[in-house]
């Protein structure tokens, strides 16, 4: 791969999001390491098997990755998804679980409006 | 099928050559070079124990030209195992009393002496297996090979990448996953995969340029699928990490992505995995009688180190058990995560 990462702290990125930033992930416990490790620890007890398979975990983070339209997580749980075996399909599925839900959310406070509207009408 | 793609050999492509690939590899900068990672794991250097397995590649002959096969295999290779090499095969199989002979190639089955191997390994009383892509025992001339292996218990490992067309062909050829299937089914119709003794393990590696995930997890998935889909039943599942040799290789770099995914294997660098390669109890025989630590490292071109002998024509246990294993950036593909091999999952 010819990209390089820029150097850290460096004022001239190209943009905000930078995908070799996802492998720094770790370093943000340089300030309050306590609570990163509290972070890390957390987060990988609720990504392991449970009552849901890590496979089913890594397709709901995928979905919300997509609904809190994080670059890094939907780069992370892509991977991730196909790793623990999922397809295309599933995937696919579990964005438009996120897609649902998110448009859902805003069509369903059309009952808000209709609310007004009946207010405000003769 | 509809697709087969012309070799690396065929069409003269650079990293047809080993040299060229090792090249290739040394280039990329690592984090760590192998050799540190095992000493660091308290693992340096690697060297074998007993030899537990033979491991015969037949040969470059193959029906299908996958697109990350390690071989560079397709129907335009020529090149195949002499009589003189298979007869020092076996005569070392049987005064060496090496438990199991792994055959593999190419497609072996298409390598003329396939049958007679089977059976003379077979009649030493050793535990024999099959390397078979599925595809093969389905052409005309080889439609008895089944029943063949079926008569001598032979174990079966068969590459399937996943329990779809889509991934499945897009790795393997267009029709190969249906092909497959056919093949699978004749199997189980032998009382393959049945647990009455004859074994068939499926293997699937990545489409992609991303690991393997736990194998465990990923067999129970795939036989609840396969049954459900396909009526299909086999015994465990192997999950192979796609090797940054030859024509995957080629494709990481025509993707730009060598670096990126020789990073992402040495990350998951795990001493557990290093501890129990392959490699340590495997002797691995070329085509033309040269021996390897593994079929990798025979791609590769990077015999075993001297003193060892080099040849299956000098092979005897006492001279190759506790060599040296040679060692390069490549290594990092049995190492990585749970570790791989031709048995799957290591770790």
């Amino acid at each position: 791969m010819s990209e390089s990462s820029p150097p850290a702290g460096s004022s001239s990125r190209p943009s905000y999001y930078h995908h070799h930033d996802l492998g720094r992930f770790g370093e943000i416990a340089r300030g309050a390491p306590a609570l990163a490790e509290k972070f890390f620890d957390y987060y990988a007890a609720v990504f392991a098997e449970g009552a849901l398979s890590a496979r089913e975990k890594s397709l709901i983070a995928l979905a919300v990755a997509h609904t809190v339209q994080c670059p890094y997580c939907i780069d992370a749980y892509s991977k991730d998804a196909l790793e623990k075996g999922s397809n295309l399909d599933e995937m696919t599925e579990a964005v438009h679980v996120a897609a649902a839900i998110r448009g859902g959310a805003s069509l369903v406070h059309g009952v808000q409006m209709l609310n007004h509207v009946d207010d405000l009408g003769m | 099928m509809s697709r087969v793609l012309p070799t690396l050999a065929k069409a003269r492509a650079p990293l047809a050559s080993a040299v060229a690939q090792r090249r290739v590899l040394a280039r990329v900068p690592l984090a760590r070079g192998f050799d540190r990672a095992l000493a660091d794991a308290g693992l340096f250097p690697l060297s074998t124990r007993q030899i537990e397995v033979l491991q015969l590649n037949l040969g470059k002959r193959c029906n299908q030209t996958c697109g990350h096969c390690h071989v560079d295999a397709g129907p335009d290779r020529t090149e195949v195992m002499s009589r003189p090499v298979l007869e020092a095969a076996l005569a070392f199989l049987e005064r060496g009393g090496i438990p199991t002979v792994d055959i593999t190639g190419g497609a072996p089955e298409l390598h003329p002496d396939f049958r007679e191997l089977v059976t003379r390994a077979s009649g030493l009383g050793r535990h024999v297996m099959h390397r078979c892509n599925l595809t093969a025992i389905l052409l005309p001339n080889y439609a008895d090979i089944p029943a063949l292996l079926a008569a001598h218990a032979v174990e079966v490992v068969a590459s399937l990448p996943y329990f779809q067309a889509r991934e499945t062909d897009r790795q393997r050829g267009e029709g190969v996953f249906a092909e497959s299937l056919e093949a699978l089914r004749r199997l189980n119709r032998l009382g393959y995969g049945q647990g009455r003794g004859l074994v068939l393990n499926l293997v699937t590696n990545p489409v992609g340029t991303f690991l393997p995930g736990e194998q465990r997890a990923l067999e129970a998935r795939w036989k609840q699928q396969m049954q459900a889909r396909y009526g299909i039943v086999f015994d465990r599942l192997f999950t192979i990490t796609n090797m940054p040799i030859s024509r995957f290789l080629d494709f990481l770099e025509r993707q730009g992505r060598t670096e990126e995914y020789l990073g992402r294997l040495v990350a998951a660098f795990n001493p557990a995995a290093a501890a129990g390669v392959m490699c340590r109890t495997t002797l691995s025989v070329g085509w033309d009688g040269t021996l390897y630590d593994c079929d990798f490292n025979q791609m590769l071109e990077l015999p075993v180190s001297a003193p060892a002998p080099r040849t299956i024509f000098d092979a005897t246990r006492e001279a190759l058990e506790g060599r040296g294993i040679a060692t390069g950036p490549h290594c990092y593909g049995c190492t990585a995560g749970a570790g791989s091999s031709c048995g799957g999952a290591i770790a």
